[in-house]
């Protein structure tokens, strides 16, 4: 701490100085731009100065570039003191456990008194935090995601947008396998989805199947389309796979736009059967879930149970995943992503390793473009362009390759601001580059970049993936 | 003598159409150490990555306990009783040095993984220590070390090493190579060495073969090639 907090004096006067030549730049700068102008609207062109604006304008850029260099040369210091608090609280926290659990309760109690309306949402809150104060913050995340619906079940849009952000996730979790886990960058992850969603349409429209037969078809469709990706690009690595899977995320979409009589082409296909309880549909009829489980009929049941089939198919990508990673095909996953020449140099062969991994990373794609489809019951290619797979990538790479909770906050992140940011139309792209650049600079591995290990030996103590190198690929 | 455990025989290997080994004869026998020794580009490497199946040689034959393995594809000759320790080490950074013994057992048939780890961290007792550090968190020794670890997860025959003393202090060399030489007295694992270093080399092995530009220039006992002036003055004098 001593070399940050030598002479305060220096700082303050580096800081002034850095401070008075960004004026001086500044001035030269909005002189022109800010200080004059021509205005023709009474008579003749005449030319107003404005010394007012120009005056502010230097003092925003002096006062702002004086606080940035403070912080900046203070930046050690600054974050003793905040660690310092931080440690405090965590403390605190550990100490009075249980007073805060009754606090919590009171307050949780006090709210229900005053507003009887909102007790769902009080009770997952406080059983939230609870939850997490036991058993740890995923364990939190599960408790608040599998009583989301009862809290807002008065508020469809947000179960909407919930069950977007578990689309996501799952399709996180299924990239995640292939791009961190295998470390093979793929950018066209959409044809997967694509493929899924197109194979339960066209399948339960002309069967008449239920969704359930559909949905393991519709995975075994996109796995045996993820093996067929994979056999072109086995030898390659890196940024020629990445403009390969690019080219096939591309050919998918082009061939279900132009493939008119299969998949009706640019129209896309309609009406497609919507998921039912277990055969049971939910309409307003005699035979109609509500009807045969006695309640009134609502068309939010669907949406709950919609809800629940994403969470549950997506906590099963997750947990095949986190079983994988501990079994021998996972570890080779990984091991590729390390090293390939030291994994066929232990007798893997790596073929089967990146064709596995391309093949249950597409399935888990296929399930959620099966769900997808059933949820929206339209489709058409538009829905499979680019920008979706980027998407996805940016939800993989932004969460923390190989991390499973970290694509999971990503995912959420980055689609519930999507729709927050939706007033703001022109602008929401620039935020989420914002968002990119700031991820990158203070995050550059990802939200969560410590890399889990799937054995222990006696103890679990690991150093920060931080100090460790990136593996050569 | 007994059959040989490895036979190279007219060997050619090459990058492209530049050759880079030119018909090299190589025997090791049961129970040897054999080094290579020679200059950079030479063709050592080219000649250990040429066993592993990558490159395949295109002219000549090799055989490995009795059965030709010139054609296999890498990874099944690694499966059969041979084991590598790479150049560079190359051991798997971010996974623990636990996790990187795991994944050199990934092939072994049969054997027992607790007891192979028991030796692995007898041979090299800091990797016990270090069992759930992250690979890449090692010093360069101790990821060599790791590296001959793994390999020996398998319970080879024949241990192919490919310069084990890189970019490494002269002490740590001198662990390293004592930990060789008890691997091949103890337990008669035969092993087959590259190296650069060719005073500890020839010091360690039972016979070598020097290189020059993709043929064998020179072989014999260990302490023959110490000996012979050639050798000294291209490989050893000036440093050591």
């Amino acid at each position: 701490m001593s070399a940050a907090r030598t002479g305060n004096s220096s700082v303050l006067s580096h800081a002034l100085k850095d401070a008075l030549i960004a004026a001086i730049v500044a001035f030269g700068l909005f002189m022109l731009l800010l200080g004059f102008l021509t205005d023709d609207s009474r008579g003749p062109l005449r030319l107003l100065t404005r010394p007012v604006l120009l005056a502010t304008t230097i003092g925003i850029v002096f006062v702002g570039r004086f606080l940035i260099s403070l912080i900046y040369y203070n930046a050690t210091t600054l974050r003793y003191y905040l660690g310092a608090l931080w440690t405090a609280i965590c403390s605190l926290a550990r100490e009075f456990k249980i007073a805060l659990v009754v606090l919590l309760l009171l307050i949780g109690g006090g709210w229900v008194f005053f507003s009887p309306k909102d007790w769902p949402l009080i009770l997952i809150t406080v059983a939230t935090i609870l939850i997490g104060v036991r058993f740890g913050f995923s364990a939190a995340l599960l408790v608040f995601a599998a009583l989301f619906p009862v809290a807002f079940y008065n508020n469809p849009y947000f179960l909407g947008i919930a069950i977007i952000i578990l689309t996501y996730v799952m399709l996180g979790w299924g990239l995640n396998i292939v791009v961190g886990l295998a470390g093979l960058l793929d950018l066209g992850y959409v044809a997967f989805y694509a493929v899924g969603a197109y194979s339960y349409a066209i399948i339960a429209q002309a069967y008449g199947w239920s969704f359930w037969v559909c949905l393991p078809l519709a995975g075994l469709f996109a796995a045996f389309f993820g093996i067929l990706l994979g056999f072109p690009v086995l030898r390659l690595r890196g940024d020629y796979l990445a403009i390969v899977t690019l080219a096939f995320g591309e050919i998918v979409r082009i061939v279900l736009l132009n493939w008119v009589s299969l998949t009706n082409g640019p129209n896309g296909i309609g009406s497609i059967p919507r998921a039912s309880f277990f055969g049971i549909p939910f309409n307003a009829t005699e035979t109609g879930f509500a009807a045969k489980f006695g309640l009134e009929f609502d068309p939010t049941h669907r949406t709950v149970f919609l809800f629940y089939v994403i969470l549950a198919l997506a906590l099963i990508t997750n947990w095949v995943t986190i079983r994988l990673r501990k079994l021998p095909v996972g570890r080779a996953w990984e091991a590729l992503r390390e090293d390939e020449i030291a994994v066929r140099s232990l007798g893997i062969n790596p073929t089967n390793t990146k064709l596995t991994a391309f093949a249950i990373g597409a399935m888990f794609g296929g399930f959620a473009g099966a769900f997808f489809a059933t949820r929206q019951g339209f489709i058409s290619p538009d829905s499979f362009t680019f920008p979706e797979s980027a998407l996805i990538l940016a939800i993989v790479v932004l969460g923390g390759m190989g991390s499973q909770i970290g694509v999971a906050i990503a995912a959420t992140v980055m689609t519930a601001s999507f729709e927050l940011f939706r007033e703001f139309e022109q602008f929401r792209l620039v935020i989420f580059g914002f968002a990119m650049v700031g991820i990158m600079i203070w995050r550059p591995r990802g939200l969560v970049s410590t890399r889990e290990p799937t054995a222990y030996l006696k103890e679990r103590k690991t150093i920060s993936v931080e100090h460790v190198t990136e593996g050569r690929g | 003598m007994s059959e040989p455990l490895l036979s190279i025989k007219g060997v050619s290997a090459f990058y492209g159409s530049i050759a880079a080994l030119k018909g090299i004869d190589v025997e090791v026998m049961p129970g040897e150490i054999v080094t290579i020794i020679g200059a950079n580009g030479a063709g050592k490497s080219t000649l250990m990555m040429t066993i592993c199946g990558n490159p395949q040689a295109r002219e000549g034959s090799i055989v490995f306990e009795g059965r030709d393995i010139t054609q296999l594809p890498t990874h099944e000759i690694m499966r059969m009783k041979i084991a590598q320790s790479p150049e560079g080490r190359r051991i798997f950074p971010r996974m623990t040095v636990y996790e990187n013994l795991q994944m050199g057992a990934a092939t072994a048939e049969g054997g027992d993984f607790r007891s192979e780890l028991a030796r692995v961290y007898s041979l090299f007792p800091i990797l016990e220590k270090r069992s759930s550090q992250r690979g890449g968190t090692l010093s360069g020794g101790e990821q060599q070390m790791l590296a001959i670890g793994r390999a020996l997860m398998s319970r080879p025959r024949l241990l192919l090493l490919d310069e084990p003393s890189l970019g490494l202090a002269p002490l740590i060399v001198r662990q390293i190579f004592s930990a060789i030489r008890d691997l091949n007295q103890r337990e008669k694992l035969t092993i087959f060495l590259v190296e650069q270093n060719a005073f500890h080399a020839l010091k360690l092995a039972h016979r070598g073969y020097v290189m020059v530009n993709g043929r064998i220039a020179l072989q014999g006992t260990g302490r023959e090639l110490l000996e012979r002036p050639e050798v000294r003055s291209a490989y050893l004098e000036g440093g050591r």
